[in-house]
């Protein structure tokens, strides 16, 4: 890598400053506090739920969320009878805006072969587990759209602001692998 | 391709090992593969499909054993040595020994990649025909086995779903992948059943929506 760098900055291919920016936006600015901020939101604004549903891109923009793996941004809500789970099997596709860069183990071999074919094994592995008659839709993020959950509003939040909702969603619960935070965990 | 990057549905990688608490990079030359993807990607030598396709090009068992920061990595260095922008004994060498190259594009600053990081690129296009499908419609996905990019994946080829999306149209990733331009096509949100997918012993919650560009896809009796 460092090889890499070495011959592409002498040959003046890429510009340094511009690495460094790189990485300090996905290292510090743009992270899962991002759509936890969104998710949050959509909690306490019906109508702002009703447009994030409807065109992500959009209402994500709204709180000032947009930019590459962004693009054209999908929202799917979980429900009492849907539980909705995001993979890319082809490679490493993931909501860079709203979640920052994806964990080790989205882009891993075990969690893109099994989500598609056993997602309740593959939840079991994050410790969840869902009624069995719970309908389990994976996206598989094949094409443009990036897709991000919006997890269920946790019970006896009720009044809380969205500031303090925020602390509830994790960034596994828009992925899907997990859930948020319940009211009375201690943060 | 029918390439190692094509693993929905494949066994035998044992279980997903979430990281508490997991850092955004877990070392810095991390930091530098996808600073350098980025930035490269910049200079307009190749698109995101060509570097979907490079990636998967990589020999499997190389594919299935490296993270995924080095997939990205090997891939890059097949990118710039295939274009003559950087070869494989400069790497070797660490040094420049062949002049730079003239690419499509200037290398960015910093204000122009923070610009075009909050830009994006979106790759939906205006298409004079209309979408072939509506929503509800049942359609069939073809039988398919390019040995050039592909985006329909292995397990969801042949088999039966329902419209459940209609996303628009978008620059075509196996044409745009091998420089045959960018074709738009409409693309859906196709949802099959785990039974379809999986037989009848699947589980009968699952449901599984793949995007599908209107190639992929034709009608229930054809």
């Amino acid at each position: 890598m460092r090889a890499l760098e070495t011959v592409l900055l002498a040959k003046g291919y890429v510009d340094p400053a511009a690495l460094d920016l790189i990485v300090e936006t996905y290292e510090t600015k743009i992270g899962p506090r991002c759509g936890a901020l969104v998710v949050a939101k959509a909690w306490v604004d019906s109508a702002y739920r009703q447009r994030l549903l409807a065109d992500g891109t959009a209402a994500v923009a709204e709180l000032s969320f947009s930019g590459r793996q962004g693009e054209h941004l999908k929202v799917v809500e979980n429900t009492r009878q849907v539980h909705n789970l995001v993979v890319c099997t082809l490679c490493s596709c993931y909501p860079w805006p709203v979640l920052g860069l994806p964990p080790v183990w989205y882009k891993s071999a075990p969690y893109r072969s099994r989500a598609v074919i056993d997602p309740r094994g593959v939840l079991a592995d994050f410790g969840v587990t869902l009624p069995k008659d719970k309908t389990i839709r994976v996206w598989d993020s094949t094409a443009e759209m990036r897709y991000l959950v919006l997890p269920e509003r946790p019970a006896g939040t009720e009044g809380w602001s969205e500031e303090r909702l925020a602390e509830l969603v994790t960034r596994d619960s828009m992925i899907g692998t997990g859930l948020p935070h319940p009211a009375g965990a201690a943060l | 391709m029918n390439g190692p990057q094509d693993l929905g549905g494949m066994m035998g990688f044992g279980p997903v090992r979430p990281e508490a608490d997991e850092p955004v990079f877990h070392a810095e030359w991390e930091k530098r593969a996808l600073a350098l993807t980025l930035a490269c990607a910049a200079l307009g030598e190749w698109n995101l499909d060509m570097g979907h396709h490079a990636r998967e090009s990589l020999p499997p068992a190389v594919y299935l054993s490296v993270s995924y920061y080095e997939i990205w990595t090997r891939a890059l260095a097949n990118m710039l040595a295939e274009r003559g922008m950087v070869t494989r004994d400069e790497v070797t060498a660490a040094r420049m020994l062949v002049p730079a190259v003239p690419t499509k594009k200037q290398k960015a600053d910093r204000a122009q990649v923070a610009a075009a990081l909050a830009k994006g690129s979106p790759y939906d296009r205006a298409v004079d025909q209309p979408a072939r499908f509506a929503l509800g419609e049942r359609i069939v996905t073809k039988v398919i086995r390019p040995s050039t990019h592909t985006r329909l994946p292995r397990y969801a080829r042949g088999k039966t779903g329902e419209i459940v999306a209609v996303h628009g149209a978008f620059v075509f990733p196996d044409s745009h992948a091998h420089g045959l331009g960018e074709q738009p096509h409409w693309c859906y949100g196709v949802k099959f059943s785990g039974r379809e997918l999986w037989g009848a012993d699947a589980d009968a919650s699952l449901e599984v929506i793949v995007d599908c560009w209107e190639p992929y896809l034709q009608d229930r009796a054809a």
